[in-house]
C-alpha cells in the first residue's frame, strides 16, 4: 500500500507557507494579547499554540488516505453535516444570540466549519461525474443549486450570516470554475436582483436597519462603525514601516475590538506598517496561487475541482476579513485565516490545506 | 477507470478557467494591496495623529426606569441618583494598594472586589467593574477628595430604583436583580448586558420590557487616565414607559395594616371589571433591600425566616376554602333542582354516612334549617346532605364553571391554580377511588378542595355582578401618561357562571343574611351605613377529631390552628368593591377575617375616614 512516491512528492512549499503564517499568526496574537496582564492573557497565545500542534496533526492525519476515497464518503458526509447542522439548531449551546455549537463532552465545534468541507467534497464529486461540459446552463444546475442552499439556510438561521455569505460565495465560485453559459450567469443574477426589492418591502423596520448599519456601518457609530473606526485609525498610523512589535498603541490602549480574533490583522497592521500587510498579503497570495497549481497539476478531475474549492474558500476568507479591517466590506464576523485566534476555524482549515497537500501529493498516481 | 480522469475537453476547459482564476486573484489581491498602502502610506500620517490623540471610548447611557402609579396617580416606585463607584482594571497601576484604599474610603469588601475585577480583567480589561453600587455621601465625598490617588477608579451616576414607600405592595409590585446568565442568553432581554438590572417579579418583571426603555450611548473623548473631555456623539436614551395600576393606594394601606404581623392574604376587586383594588399578602419584604444586588445577611433573613416572606399569598397561596364553598354547592344544588330552598334538613350536630359520623361545628346541632338558615349560620350537616345529593360530579363541574381549579389569568406564571377534585383526579393521584365521605368533606369546602384568594375575590364578584366572572387585572394603563398610552385596561371575561338570576338571587339574599342577620356567621363585618353580605370560612389544617383531642381552641398549638376566611362584597345591591380575606391560622372566619372585611370596604367606599388615615400616617 504505502508508496515511496508519496514522500518523494511531498509538498514542501506548503507546508513551508502554512509553517510561517502559523509563526506570524503566534507572534502577532503574543502582541495583541500582551497588555492584558495576568496568565489569562498569555493562555490566549498559548492556547494558540497548542492549537497549531492539534492543527499541525489535522493536517497530517488528512495526507494519509488516498483522496478517491472521498469519491465514495462525498454524499453520506453531505447528508451527515446537515443532520449535524439540524441538530444544532435544538441543542446547539447559544452565545450572544445564536447558536452553533455542539458540544462533545469537553471539547466544542461549529458544525458550520464541516459544512465548508463537506460542500467543496460533494460538488467536487458533482462536477467531476459530468464529462464533455463546455458549460453548465441552469437547467443542468439544480442538483448543486439544492446542495448549496440546504447548508445555506440551515447556518442563516443560527444566524450566521458571515459564514452563509462565505458557503454561497466559495460554492458559486466553483460553479463558476467549472464553467456556466454566460447567458445562464446572467439571468441568475437577473432574477437575483429582481427578487431582492420584494424581500426588502418584506422585511420589518429593524430589520431593514440591521441591513442598512451592516452595508454603512458609519450608521452605528456605537457599534459597527466605531469598531471599524478605530481598525483603520490602527492601520493607517503603522505607516510604512510600523510602530514596532508591542508598540501599537491602538492595540495597548485597547482601542481595537475583538483583537485577537476578528480584528488581528489591524494589530499586525499597526505594528509592522504597510510592510508587514504586504508581506502577509503575499504569503496569502502564494498560498492561494500554490493551491491553483496544485489543481492544475492533479491528474484527476474530482481532485483537481476539489484543489478549487479549497481555494476558492480561503481566498473568500482572506478577501472578506481583511475588507472589513479595512473598512472595504461590511463587518461580519469572519476571522483571518491561519492568523486569527480561534480552535474551531483553525482546526477546518488545517483540515482543508491537508486535503490540498494530499491531492498534491498523489499528482502523479496515474503515471 | 475512473469516471473522474480527465477527459480531453475537460482538461482544455480547466486549463482555460485556472488562468481565468489566476488573473482574478492577482487583481483582488492587487485591490487588498492598494487599500493598505492608501490607509497607511498615502493617509498614514492623517491615521497616525488621530491615533496619538485618540482617547475616544464608548460610554453606556442608563435609560430611567418608568415609574409605578397607583389608580390615583400616586408614585408608588420611581428613580433616585446612585453614585456606583466602578474600576477599569487596565487602568489599575497597584491593584492591592488600591483595593485597600477604596475598601477604607468607601466601606469595599477587599476580597470580593478582588474576585470581581478578577473575573472581568481576563476577558475585558478596559471595560469598567462595578464594585459598589449607591455610595453614601460621606463615602462619595471620601472617593471624590481621594480621586488623585485612586487611578482606574470612576464614578458613575446612574438611575436607582426607589420603592417609596419600602414593603408597600411589595409582592404586587416585586423588584429587580441582576441579570442572570441563562436570561442573558434567553434573547428575551435583547437590550441588556451584564450588570443589568431587570424586573424579577410582580409588576416590575411583567412590563419589564416596557418599564426598562431603551439605552442610550455616547463616544466620549478621554485623558490619559480615563477622565471625560468631552462627549463626541450621543444618543440619548429612551425612558421606560410608566406603568398605572388599578391599585389604591390607601386601601392598599390598609389591607396591609390589617395583615401585619400575620400570615394570610387580601385580594380586593372591583367586582363590575375585575380591576385589583387592593393585594396584599403577609409576611412582606421591602424590595429596597434588592436593588443594587441583596447583601447576604438580608437574603438569609428573608429566607430562612420559615414564613416565605417572597410568595404572594394571594395569587399562590393555596387554601381550603371552608364553608365559603357552600355558596358553589347552594348554587349547584338549586340550579340542579336538587335544593328546595323551603325544604328543610334536621342539623342534629352530626350527620352519618353508613357508620361514620360527619360533625357539624355547632356541636348540638342547628335544629331544623332551610337554605337560607343554612348558609347564615353555616350549617355543616345541611351541606353533607346537599353534597351526597349533588356528588361529587355536580359539585366539581359547578366549581369550575365558577372559574375555580384553575388560573384566574392573573399572572400566568407564579398564580397556582387551586383544585377541584374529581373522580379522575382521585384515581390518578392516590390510585384509589372516590369515597362517599369525601364528597361530603368536599361539600363543606374541605378535603382535596384547594382555592387561591385572589380566585375567591373573582368568584365572589361573579355571584354578586350577575354571573359574569372576570379576569382580575392590575394595570390600569402603560405609557407616558394618562394621554399617551401604549397598552390601556379592558375588562376581560373570562367565563359565565350561567345561573339562573332568581337562584342568584336567593343565594345573595342569604350572603347578606350572614352578615346582617341575628346568629349570622359573619356579623363582625356588619356595617351601619351600607349593607354587606359575605361567608366566613374557616378551613381545617388538622380534622375536627384531632383538634377535639387537644382541648379548648387555645390549646391548639398555632400551627395547627384553622385559617380563617371572609369573602364579601358591598354595597349588595350595587355591588363596588369585593374582598377575599384568608388569615393563616387565624381561627375563625368570622373573628378572624371578617372585622378586616368591615375595615375594608369602609376605608374604599370613604364612610371612616379614620381607618384611613390611621393606615396611611402608620
Amino acid at each position: 500500500m504505502f508508496d515511496r512516491r508519496l514522500v518523494q512528492n511531498f509538498d514542501w512549499i506548503l507546508l513551508l507557507l502554512l509553517l510561517l503564517l502559523a509563526g506570524i499568526s503566534i507572534l502577532n496574537l503574543y502582541s495583541a494579547t500582551y497588555t492584558i496582564r495576568d496568565v489569562g492573557g498569555s493562555q490566549v497565545f498559548l492556547k494558540q499554540i497548542y492549537w497549531f500542534l492539534i492543527g499541525f496533526s489535522v493536517f497530517f492525519v488528512m495526507t494519509t488516505f488516498n483522496y478517491f476515497a472521498l469519491e465514495r464518503l462525498a454524499y453520506p458526509a453531505y447528508i451527515f453535516t446537515i443532520a449535524l447542522l439540524i441538530f444544532v439548531l435544538f441543542v446547539g449551546k447559544v452565545t450572544s444570540g445564536s447558536q452553533r455549537w455542539l458540544s462533545l463532552g469537553p471539547v466544542s465545534f461549529q458544525p458550520s466549519e464541516l459544512a465548508k468541507i463537506a460542500m467543496v467534497i460533494v460538488l467536487a464529486k458533482f462536477f467531476s461525474e459530468k464529462r464533455g461540459y463546455r458549460g453548465y446552463r441552469l437547467r443542468d444546475l439544480w442538483q448543486p443549486f439544492i446542495l448549496i442552499a440546504a447548508p445555506s439556510v440551515l447556518i442563516l438561521k443560527e444566524p450566521d450570516l458571515g459564514t452563509t455569505l462565505l458557503l454561497v460565495a466559495g460554492s458559486f465560485s466553483m460553479i463558476l470554475f467549472v464553467k456556466m453559459y454566460w447567458k445562464s450567469l446572467l439571468i441568475l443574477v437577473g432574477s437575483a436582483a429582481s427578487v431582492a426589492p420584494f424581500i426588502w418591502f418584506n422585511l420589518k423596520e429593524y430589520q431593514k436597519m440591521r441591513i442598512l448599519t451592516f452595508i454603512r456601518p458609519d450608521m452605528d457609530p456605537f457599534g459597527a462603525g466605531y469598531h471599524i473606526n478605530q481598525s483603520k485609525i490602527a492601520i493607517g498610523s503603522g505607516l510604512l514601516w510600523g510602530k514596532g512589535f508591542l508598540h501599537g498603541t491602538q492595540t495597548r490602549l485597547h482601542f481595537l475590538p475583538e483583537q485577537h480574533t476578528d480584528f488581528a490583522l489591524s494589530v499586525l497592521a499597526e505594528e509592522w506598517g504597510f510592510a508587514g500587510t504586504a508581506f502577509l498579503l503575499l504569503l496569502y497570495l502564494f498560498l492561494i496561487l500554490w493551491g491553483l497549481n496544485i489543481a492544475k497539476a492533479s491528474k484527476d478531475k474530482f481532485g483537481s475541482i476539489m484543489a478549487v474549492g479549497i481555494v476558492a474558500f480561503i481566498f473568500w476568507q482572506i478577501v472578506i476579513n481583511v475588507g472589513m479591517v479595512t473598512g472595504l466590506l461590511p463587518v461580519v464576523g469572519i476571522p483571518l485565516l491561519l492568523f486569527s485566534y480561534g480552535g474551531s476555524s483553525l482546526i477546518s482549515t488545517m483540515a482543508a490545506m491537508g486535503l490540498l497537500m494530499n491531492i498534491s501529493m498523489r499528482r502523479f498516481m496515474f503515471q | 477507470m475512473r469516471t473522474s480522469e480527465f477527459d480531453p475537453l475537460s482538461l482544455e476547459l480547466f486549463d482555460r478557467q485556472l488562468k481565468k482564476l489566476t488573473l482574478v486573484v492577482l487583481a483582488v489581491f492587487g485591490v487588498l494591496v492598494l487599500r493598505f498602502w492608501f490607509l497607511q502610506v498615502v493617509n498614514g500620517s492623517v491615521y497616525r495623529t488621530r491615533s496619538e490623540s485618540n482617547r475616544i471610548r464608548l460610554q453606556d447611557i442608563s435609560p430611567f426606569r418608568g415609574m409605578i402609579l397607583d389608580r390615583n396617580g400616586a408614585i408608588l416606585v420611581d428613580n433616585r441618583p446612585s453614585y456606583d463607584l466602578y474600576v477599569v482594571p487596565e487602568e489599575v497601576q497597584d491593584l492591592e494598594e488600591l483595593l485597600e484604599r477604596l475598601s477604607r474610603l468607601a466601606g469595599l469588601g477587599a476580597e470580593e472586589a478582588e474576585q470581581k475585577l478578577d473575573e472581568a480583567s481576563l476577558r475585558y480589561p478596559f471595560r469598567p467593574v462595578c464594585l459598589k453600587r449607591d455610595l453614601s455621601r460621606d463615602e462619595l465625598a471620601r472617593v471624590e477628595t481621594h480621586r488623585f490617588n485612586l487611578p482606574g477608579v470612576i464614578i458613575k451616576v446612574a438611575p436607582q430604583r426607589r420603592y417609596v414607600n419600602g414593603t408597600f405592595a411589595s409582592h404586587l409590585i416585586g423588584y429587580l436583580g441582576e441579570i442572570n446568565e441563562n436570561q442573558l442568553k434567553s434573547g428575551q432581554y435583547e437590550d441588556s448586558k451584564p450588570g443589568d438590572l431587570i424586573g424579577k417579579s410582580g409588576v416590575e418583571w411583567k412590563w419589564q420590557r416596557d418599564l426598562n426603555g431603551v439605552r442610550g450611548g455616547a463616544q466620549v473623548e478621554v485623558d490619559a487616565t480615563g477622565r471625560k473631555i468631552r462627549v463626541m456623539v450621543r444618543k440619548n436614551p429612551i425612558p421606560g414607559e410608566n406603568v398605572c395600576l388599578t391599585i389604591d393606594k390607601d386601601l392598599q394601606a390598609v389591607a396591609e395594616k390589617a395583615l401585619a404581623g400575620k400570615s394570610g392574604a387580601i385580594a380586593v376587586m372591583d367586582p363590575n371589571n375585575g380591576e385589583i383594588l387592593a393585594l396584599a399578602s403577609g409576611p412582606s419584604f421591602d424590595p429596597n433591600l434588592f436593588v443594587g444586588g441583596i447583601d447576604r445577611a438580608s437574603w438569609e433573613g428573608i429566607v430562612l425566616s420559615g414564613n416565605f416572606p417572597l410568595q404572594n399569598r394571594a395569587l399562590s397561596g393555596q387554601y381550603p376554602p371552608g364553608s365559603v364553598f357552600k355558596i358553589v354547592v347552594a348554587l349547584a344544588g338549586l340550579e340542579e333542582g336538587i335544593i328546595d330552598p323551603e325544604e328543610e334538613v334536621v342539623c342534629t350536630g352530626i350527620y352519618y354516612l353508613g357508620r361514620r359520623g360527619y360533625r357539624c361545628w355547632k356541636r348540638y346541632g342547628h335544629g331544623p334549617v332551610s337554605l337560607h338558615r343554612a348558609l347564615v349560620e353555616s350549617c355543616d350537616v345541611y351541606f353533607y346532605d346537599m353534597g351526597r345529593r349533588l356528588g361529587i360530579d355536580k359539585i366539581s363541574e359547578y366549581a369550575m364553571r365558577f372559574g375555580l381549579g384553575k388560573r384566574s389569568g392573573f399572572d400566568p406564571v407564579h398564580e397556582k391554580a387551586g383544585l377541584i377534585p374529581t373522580r379522575d383526579w382521585k384515581l390518578k393521584r392516590w390510585g384509589v377511588p372516590w369515597q362517599g365521605g369525601e364528597t361530603l368533606s368536599t361539600a363543606i369546602g374541605q378535603s382535596f378542595v384547594l382555592v387561591t384568594p385572589i380566585q375567591m375575590a373573582a368568584f365572589v364578584s361573579a355571584v354578586f355582578n350577575g354571573g359574569i366572572v372576570y379576569r382580575p387585572q392590575v394595570t390600569k394603563w402603560v405609557g407616558k401618561s394618562e394621554t399617551e398610552k401604549i397598552h390601556e385596561f379592558a375588562p376581560v371575561v373570562t367565563g359565565k357562571i350561567g345561573i339562573k338570576r332568581e337562584h342568584l338571587e336567593f343565594v345573595k339574599n342569604a350572603l347578606i343574611g350572614v352578615v346582617n342577620e341575628p346568629h349570622g356567621t359573619g356579623g363582625r363585618a356588619r356595617l351601619k351605613e351600607v349593607t354587606v353580605a359575605g361567608k366566613t370560612g374557616t378551613s381545617q389544617v388538622i380534622a375536627r377529631q384531632k383538634e377535639e383531642e387537644l382541648g379548648s381552641k387555645e390549646g391548639i398549638p398555632v400551627q395547627f390552628r384553622d385559617h380563617a376566611w371572609f369573602v364579601a362584597v358591598a354595597p349588595a345591591e350595587n355591588p363596588r368593591i369585593a374582598v377575599a380575606i384568608v388569615i393563616e391560622h387565624g381561627g375563625h372566619g368570622g373573628s378572624a377575617a371578617a372585622p378586616i372585611a368591615g375595615q375594608l370596604i369602609k376605608a374604599y367606599l370613604g364612610l371612616d375616614r379614620s381607618v384611613l388615615a390611621e393606615a396611611v400616617t402608620n
